[in-house]
């Protein structure tokens, strides 16, 4: 028993030091309900592909992506004719050509995603000095990822009574701080979606959030597939091996 | 050594001329165990499996990564995204070096429970201390390798603890950097000798192994008294083979788990921002299996005499480890289980409780209370090796010792009788 104890104490203590990593002053945000949580989760597509419209639509006027290409999209259930005419929209700076200029074309969707600044000077020199981040891992890249996401996006508040707010500072609710720089991103209505589904904001962020999260972790699906074999064999495996030990050892007991 | 005739004329061939059947056959077939090793005994097998597993990913990540500040963050993303199973290889190094260090602190604390660094184990213990320090290197160096916020600014910090070292320490961090500051010479050859030590380990454990296979030493047990003849022991094939392969698969379980499922739960996610020299994150945490240590550096806030609170604080991190390779030579109490030592057991779950303080206190910010429990943990962990220990030596009257590894084994009424069961095992051999 003590034996056993020991083991699992130390592997128990050892664990549980692991939230406790992050520790700082980051407000906790309500944690939502996700289709890609949980053992067997998968990603919501439709919320996906209208959560793609609303990067493209908004957040991409700031916010690079530098990690994605277009034909990453084909993930999202986009066809290749789709995906093709999804990087057509953008002018993607190419070359140098023969002549070693660079020129404009039409993007493929072999190139990435078409940043909004050419550097991040630029980027902070149209945003009052702040610079927006890449959103490729950006969900990896806070703590409690999706479900921090989704609250900052809809967490813009009036700020409290006495709370002092700097120049052009708005407050939001989850960041730590509650002073951040980026005005509410998400307009009521801001966006059409072609399959009628409601343009409220919280349904917005909670789409351009299932984006982003695939956008991060685009093997999520195949993480949690591949564990369910692996995790299946090895369980069996125990199983088998326990028999077996049993059996061997069954002279020595 | 007992000779083999092998039936198979290539392998007699071979044999007769490089005996390394004959040596597998004695060292991992017949090779005896004592009969009453629990599953903590599996953890030395279990890192060893994380020890290839860390080389073998880790071999597959240096075919795909560049070591290059501008491309290093992209390049561990691009093996997530583009390279084949790269998620997968990935997460498997990420989460195996967290996992490789649970199954070798499990070892560690199993051999101070058992009291496994006595005689005649001193000097495979201390092969043991060399090598948690060697993997202390290597998870820091490969945790700098992909270049996001925590590894900049973790390599920032522990590198800059040697410039505490009187009138050289600048001249050294300069020297470690390759510059003036953590930048591109240093992630080259951070990957250089993150690629290198990995092998330095395995001979390492290869002498770890062989001291405990030298004639004499051999396993230690739960009984920690020596066996005294066949009776006493098990071949190590069939009995540990399948015992540990059975424990493997479940720590398998374990470590898996996290890779598919939560394979950034250990991982900082500051992390996944790219390295920027000129943002310093609020709180700098190095990664979970160093935070005892780091709480041990960060609790010498004062100076003493001439050495300065930095100094004091390198000197007493090391000092936590330097305690452990001296260790044999400070606990000399003749009895080596904790199960026959009431006074040490209760002082060795002291010292556990102690170190997940000092863990958990090294994730917390440098603030009070944290500092004050910080330091009370700090003094406690020496005090324990300093002068716990070597009090017991004289103190401490042991409960009675077994006769024999056998005979508690068979207390309690045993299916077979007494002459039978306890010969029997090793005659398979």
């Amino acid at each position: 028993m003590l034996k056993m104890l020991s083991r699992a104490t130390v592997a128990v203590a050892l664990l549980a030091t692991g939230p406790a990593l992050a520790a700082g002053e980051i407000p906790t945000p309500p944690a939502q309900t996700w289709t890609h949580a949980g053992l067997f989760g998968t990603f919501d597509r439709a919320a996906a592909q209208r959560g793609f419209q609303v990067y493209k639509e908004v957040c991409s006027a700031c916010h690079a992506m530098n990690l994605l290409s277009y034909r990453n999209l084909r993930q999202l259930g986009f066809s290749e004719p789709q995906v093709a005419a999804i990087a057509a929209q953008f002018e993607i700076t190419a070359g140098p050509n023969d002549e070693g200029n660079m020129f404009q074309r039409p993007g493929i969707a072999a190139d990435r995603f078409r940043s909004p600044f050419a550097n991040e000077q630029a980027a902070r020199y149209a945003n009052n000095g702040a610079y927006p981040p890449d959103l490729s891992v950006i969900t990896k890249a806070r703590k409690y990822g999706e479900d921090y996401i989704y609250g900052l996006l809809v967490g813009y508040k009036d700020p409290p009574a006495g709370f002092v707010l700097g120049d052009g500072m708005y407050y939001n609710e989850y960041y730590p701080g509650h002073q951040i720089a980026m005005a509410p991103p998400i307009n009521e209505g801001q966006v059409t979606y072609a399959d009628g589904t409601s343009n409220s904001v919280s349904q917005m962020a909670k789409d351009v959030t299932v984006f982003l999260t695939w956008a991060g972790e685009p093997y999520l699906e195949a993480r949690k597939q591949t564990g369910a074999k692996v995790m299946l064999f090895l369980l069996v495996l125990a199983g088998m091996l326990y028999a077996v030990k049993r059996k061997v050892w069954a002279d020595v007991h | 050594m007992t000779s083999v005739q092998w039936k198979n004329p290539v392998v007699r061939w071979v044999d007769s001329r490089f005996p390394v059947f004959s040596w597998l056959h004695h060292e991992y077939n017949e090779y005896p165990m004592p009969r009453n090793c629990n599953y903590l005994w599996s953890f030395g097998a279990i890192s060893m499996v994380m020890l290839v597993t860390m080389i073998l990913t880790g071999l597959f990540l240096a075919m795909h990564y560049t070591a290059s500040t501008t491309t290093a963050f992209t390049s561990v993303e691009r093996i997530m995204r583009d390279v084949n199973y790269g998620w997968l290889i990935r997460y498997v190094h990420m989460n195996g070096a967290s996992f490789f260090f649970i199954a070798v602190y499990i070892h560690i604390f199993r051999g101070l429970y058992y009291g496994s660094y006595k005689q005649p184990r001193e000097i495979l213990w201390m092969i043991g201390v060399v090598i948690m320090l060697l993997m202390m290197a290597t998870a820091f160096m490969g945790y700098v390798l992909p270049w996001g916020q925590m590894s900049f600014w973790g390599a920032t910090v522990i590198t800059n603890l040697f410039s505490a070292i009187p009138l050289v320490g600048e001249a050294i961090v300069t020297w470690l950097w390759g510059g003036f500051s953590v930048d591109n010479a240093t992630l080259n050859r951070f990957f250089a000798l993150h690629f290198v030590t990995p092998f330095v380990i395995f001979g390492v454990v290869v002498l770890h192994v062989a001291a405990l296979h030298a004639p004499g030493v051999g396993s230690n047990n739960p009984r920690g008294i020596d066996m005294k003849g066949p009776q006493d022991a098990v071949p190590f094939n069939p009995y540990m083979t399948v015992k540990d392969s059975f424990a493997i698969v479940l720590f398998l379980i374990v470590f898996l788990g996290f890779t598919f499922y939560v394979p950034n739960y250990l991982g900082h996610p500051d992390n996944y921002i790219p390295a920027n020299p000129l943002v310093t994150p609020p709180h700098i945490v190095p990664e979970w299996y160093f935070l005892p240590f780091y709480a041990i550096l960060r609790a010498i806030n004062f100076n003493v005499l001439f050495i300065d609170a930095k100094l004091g604080g390198v000197i007493a991190m090391f000092g936590a480890i330097a305690v452990l390779f001296v260790l044999p030579f400070i606990d000399r109490h003749p009895v080596r289980s904790a199960r026959y030592r009431p006074l040490y057991r209760k002082f060795f779950w002291i010292l556990v409780a102690n170190v997940i303080v000092l863990g958990w206190v090294g994730a917390k910010p440098a603030e009070q209370p944290y500092v004050a429990i910080g330091q009370v943990a700090t003094f406690w962990y020496f005090f324990h090796f300093l002068v716990i220990l070597p009090w017991l030596n004289f103190v401490e009257r042991p409960d009675p010792l077994p006769t024999s590894i056998a005979e508690p084994v068979l207390k309690g009424g045993g299916r077979l009788a007494a002459g039978a069961a306890t010969a029997k095992p090793m005659e398979k051999a």
